[in-house]
This record gives structure tokens, C-alpha cells and sequence, in this order.
């Protein structure tokens, strides 16, 4: 435990709130309603407030379009907006494994190069994982898409 | 005056700036030492043994229950029943006195600014007995005017809640009016003192409360020792809420008669560690004066309000006046989340709250999703303050260029 506390003493805020992540943060061209939406689902932190909606349009096992509503802290928009610009286009069995890498990399188990070369920019959030009370926020989207497609 | 903040071992071990005490104070160590002394000397399970130290031990917590009675000048110990946390407290009421007197039609009045331990327990009582459950609506201010308080608790109203102090805006309502307006209605009422109690002088008898409620650990003492105090007229009708060991009188095998308050409404070992940490809690607010505690503390939020407002990137919510306002500061960084400005924050040791405090539907009401919420007490100083104020201009610093 100890020394799980001296690694988030050592985070340094600029490799948290990195340029990546604020940019995706303030972006809002994922952030709409979605026509022709064919599922959604709403995920939500009780004890914080974040509050997403993923709609998204399947065109038999492809993701064709994918967006959010919602609001949150620059982490939880952040990561939704991250992980949409991963997931569209792919197939819902390459999803349902880019999100399993991602939440492998948020509770800090074994993740490999090539796996992590998988999930392109949401690398940028690995840093997360190092502040136990913000992990969550980062998580969201990805557990809500997660049952958004297993639904 | 004394240094209080040497009292705390760890505001001393520590560099934190803490400011969180409307979720949880820190404890002194006359209450640690308190605690310890009990487990050395004390310990066995009151009410139960014929042998001396047990003898101690009841004896030891029914003191606890007398000193508690006085601080908050209860007409007798027999009025306060220990319970786990303010929560417990309040179901203990909604489930013994509301759903065995709200009748279908009757109303239920609570203010929109209650914590949702104060709010959840009454949506129950009225989808259960098909009763209304109706609000008190704030003004611009955060205060509840008082044509409202009349247009609200009307006859027909059984049951009206009231925070006495906002864990949200920190305003102070006016709860002696309340009670008074319930009264001339036929209303019994319920105050919630847990953000009051631990910083001013309450005293049940003047408010003429009904029901008062608080906790322990938002006043020094340790987590899980709760307060209900009721009038004895209304415990005394009042049917048990947990049944068990220790609250019963005779059991045959199909009926039981239970003991007298308060042991009637406290089934089980209690938590005699706890209580003997809330006397020990009561003793040291006691040494210093409950006016004197206000005092400290009216000086903190002045100067707070006052540097919070200096900077132009906060906004503020709730009463300014310094008279109507009690231990909280609620404020946001303009387009900067709460969770973000407390990561930040945390990150120069400062610690606050953020979130929706337990207070969702006052939130909607106010049209916010979320605040940062600032809660003082008596070890804090100026200085906290200033790094806290140092510690929001790193935060603007850092998002500033996002700001949109």
C-alpha cells in the first residue's frame, strides 16, 4: 500500500492532463446526438455525477458510426472521445478486444507492446491508472460500450 | 487561545491542507486517548454482565449518553438514542414514526437543499403510504424565503425536514420558524443537525424539535456514532426499528414486550467506543465554547468568501452574508470540472470535496452538475486558506488555455 501511495505522489499533474487528453476533452465532434442510431446506453458514476450516453449505428458486425451526450470531468471526455475515434469502423469482436486491453491497462495488469500499439491514442491515458480516485472517470466509456455491445 | 490544529496528529504529520469537514472532521488525540483508555481499562458489553467491569462499561456509556443530552440540552438522557451516522437516525424515524402515522393523502415537506439521507427515507414513506412529498424551493440566494415556508407547510402536512445547516450552500435555515409553522399545522418536525450541531450552539428545546438528528464523526468524534434525539412523548409511542438483544422486556415464543426508550430503539451491542469518542468530542468543543467555535469559524469563511471572490475565474454559490452561513463553501472554477480542480488540488495537498454532495436534486434545481465544496472547522487557519487559494490559481493556470 505504501508504496502504491509513493507512486501517485510521484505523477506529475502534466503527464495526467496531458495535450492529447485535453484536446480530446474540449472536442466536440463526437459529442452529438447520432441519426439513425440502431442501440445506446447510458453509463454513469453515482458518487461523482459523470453521465454519458453512447448511441451507435451497427451495420451488421461493422460499427459504423458511434457518438456521446453527456457531461462529465476532462478524463471521463476525454477517454469517450478517444475511445470512439479507436472503435469506429471495427468489427464489434476487434472492439470487445480493444476495450479488454484498455481496461487490462486501467487496473495495471500485464499489457503488451503490440497491445498497446493496438489502442492508439487511449495509450495517452495510461497515466490514469495511477490515481485510484480518477480511474473510474477514465473507465466509464469503455464498460458502457462494453455492455452497449454485448446488449 | 491555544493552538488547536496541535491537537490533531494527522494535520501535524502531515503537510495537508484538509478541508473536508463537512464530510468527516479529524480527531484530536484527548479523543483518540479517550478511546484507547476504554479498550485498556473498560471494555466488556454494557447492559449484559453482573460482574464489575461490565458494571463499567454501562456505566461508561450511559455517562456518554448524558453528556450528549446536555450539549445539546435534551429535557432528559432518555431522549437520546445512539445510533450508527445522522443516515440511521432518519430511517430510524421514517420507518418508526412515518409509515405507522403518514396516512394516504397526507404531506410530507422537505426543503430541496436536504442531503439525500434527509429526502431518500421520505420519497420511501410516501410512495409507501401513497402520501405527497413536496419541497421547499430555495431563492437566488440559497435561503429559503419565508412566504415559501407558509405557501408549503399547510394543514395536511404531517411530517416536515429540515436541514438546519446546507452540507451544499452552508446556508443556515431558519429552523426555529419552521418547527413553530409545523406545529401551528399538526406537523411534527424532523431537523437534521448533522452540518449544525458540530458548529454552533443547538439547543432541541428552543428549536422546539421534534426529532434532531446528527453524527459523531462530523464533530471529532469517531465514524459510527450517530445521535437521535426525539421528544419522550413521541419515542415512547414509537414501535421499535431493529429488534434483538438488549431492547426487549419479556420474550415468550410467540410475542415479546420490549424495554423502555431508550434501550427500546437500540437492539444489539452497541458502540460503546463510540460513544465514549463522542463524549470525549463534546468535552473538548465544550473547552473551548461553542460560541468561541462559531467565532473561529465565522472568521475562516469571512476570509475565504472574501479571497474566493477576488479571483475572477470562481464562481460562488450561496448566501455571502457572513450570518446566514455556517462551515461550507461551494464554488466552481468556470469551465474547469470539479473532479479535475480536485485533482489538481490534491496534487498540492489540498483536500476538498467534490461532486454533487449527496445533493442531487438541489443541484438540478440550481441547474449545476457538480461543485467543489470547501467545509472548515475549528483547526483550520488563514493559512489553509491561502493555499487554497494558491492551489485554484495552479488549477487555472493549467486549464486556462482550454477554457472555452
Amino acid at each position: 500500500m505504501k508504496l502504491f501511495l509513493n507512486q501517485i505522489k510521484m505523477d506529475n499533474l502534466n503527464d495526467i492532463y496531458t495535450d492529447v487528453i485535453m484536446e480530446h476533452s474540449t472536442a466536440t465532434y463526437n459529442k452529438h446526438k447520432l441519426e439513425c442510431a440502431t442501440n445506446s446506453e447510458h453509463g454513469h458514476n453515482p458518487s461523482c455525477g459523470d453521465d454519458i450516453t453512447i448511441e451507435i449505428k451497427m451495420n451488421g458486425e461493422v460499427i459504423e458510426d458511434v457518438a456521446f451526450t453527456g457531461h462529465g470531468c476532462a478524463i471521463s471526455q476525454a477517454s469517450t472521445s478517444i475511445m470512439i475515434d479507436l472503435l469506429k469502423g471495427k468489427t464489434k469482436e476487434e472492439a470487445i478486444e480493444l476495450i479488454n486491453i484498455f481496461l487490462k491497462m486501467m487496473k495495471r495488469e500485464k499489457v503488451t507492446e503490440d497491445e498497446l500499439e493496438r489502442i492508439e491514442e487511449a495509450n495517452a491515458l495510461k497515466n490514469i491508472s495511477n490515481m485510484p480516485a480518477r480511474i473510474k472517470c477514465a473507465e466509464l466509456a469503455w464498460y458502457t460500450m462494453e455492455s452497449l455491445l454485448k446488449k | 487561545m491555544k493552538d488547536i490544529k496541535n491537537d490533531f496528529p494527522i494535520l501535524n504529520k502531515s503537510n495537508i491542507t484538509y478541508l473536508d469537514s463537512g464530510a468527516t472532521t479529524q480527531k484530536p488525540q484527548q479523543v483518540i486517548d479517550a478511546m484507547n483508555k476504554y479498550y485498556e481499562e473498560d471494555n466488556a458489553n454494557p447492559h449484559r454482565g453482573a460482574y464489575k467491569l461490565s458494571l463499567r462499561a454501562t456505566e461508561v456509556y450511559e455517562h456518554a449518553r448524558e453528556v450528549v443530552s446536555k450539549f445539546i440540552n435534551a429535557s432528559m438522557p432518555e431522549e437520546i438514542v445512539f445510533t450508527r451516522n445522522t443516515s440511521e437516525s432518519l430511517n430510524l424515524i421514517a420507518y418508526s414514526y412515518g409509515l405507522n402515522n403518514i396516512q394516504e393523502g397526507d404531506k410530507i415537506v422537505i426543503s430541496i437543499m436536504e442531503h439525500h439521507s434527509n429526502l431518500v427515507p421520505w420519497q420511501y414513506v410516501s410512495k409507501k403510504k401513497n402520501a405527497e412529498l413536496e419541497y421547499m424551493y430555495i431563492d437566488e440566494n440559497g435561503t429559503i424565503p419565508l412566504e415559501e415556508i407558509k405557501k408549503k407547510i399547510v394543514p395536511g402536512v404531517k411530517i416536515v425536514g429540515i436541514g438546519q445547516v446546507s452540507n451544499v450552500l452552508g446556508t443556515i435555515n431558519p429552523v426555529k420558524e419552521i418547527v413553530k409553522r409545523a406545529h401551528e399545522v399538526g406537523a411534527i418536525a424532523v431537523v437534521d443537525g448533522a452540518q449544525s450541531v458540530p458548529h454552533m450552539k443547538v439547543d432541541v428545546q428552543d428549536i422546539d424539535a421534534d426529532f434532531l438528528v446528527f453524527s459523531g464523526h462530523k464533530m471529532l468524534a469517531p465514524l459510527g456514532i450517530g445521535v437521535l434525539y426525539g421528544k419522550k412523548e413521541l419515542l415512547d409511542k414509537m414501535p421499535p426499528f431493529l429488534f434483538g438483544g438488549d431492547m426487549i422486556e419479556y420474550v415468550y415464543e410467540q410475542e415479546t414486550t420490549f424495554a423502555p426508550v431508550p434501550a427500546k430503539f437500540e437492539a444489539g451491542t452497541q458502540n460503546v467506543e463510540g460513544a465514549v469518542g463522542l463524549e470525549a468530542a463534546i468535552n473538548y468543543l465544550n473547552e473551548i465554547g461553542m460560541e468561541n467555535v462559531q467565532k473561529i469559524e465565522e472568521n475562516i469563511i469571512k476570509y475565504a468568501l472574501e479571497e474566493l471572490t477576488k479571483l475572477d475565474f470562481i464562481t460562488v454559490y450561496g448566501p455571502r452574508e457572513i450570518e446566514k452561513k455556517a462551515g461550507v463553501i461551494s464554488f466552481n472554477v468556470n469551465g474547469v470540472h470539479p473532479h479535475d480542480v480536485a485533482s489538481v488540488l490534491d496534487n498540492n495537498n489540498v483536500c476538498i470535496r467534490s461532486g454533487n454532495h449527496c445533493a442531487q436534486p438541489l443541484l438540478k434545481y440550481m441547474n449545476l452538475e457538480s461543485t467543489c465544496r470547501a467545509s472548515f472547522y475549528i483547526y483550520n487557519t488563514k493559512e489553509d486558506v491561502d493555499k487554497l487559494i494558491d492551489a485554484l490559481k495552479k488549477t487555472h493556470e493549467i486549464f486556462k488555455r482550454w477554457i472555452q
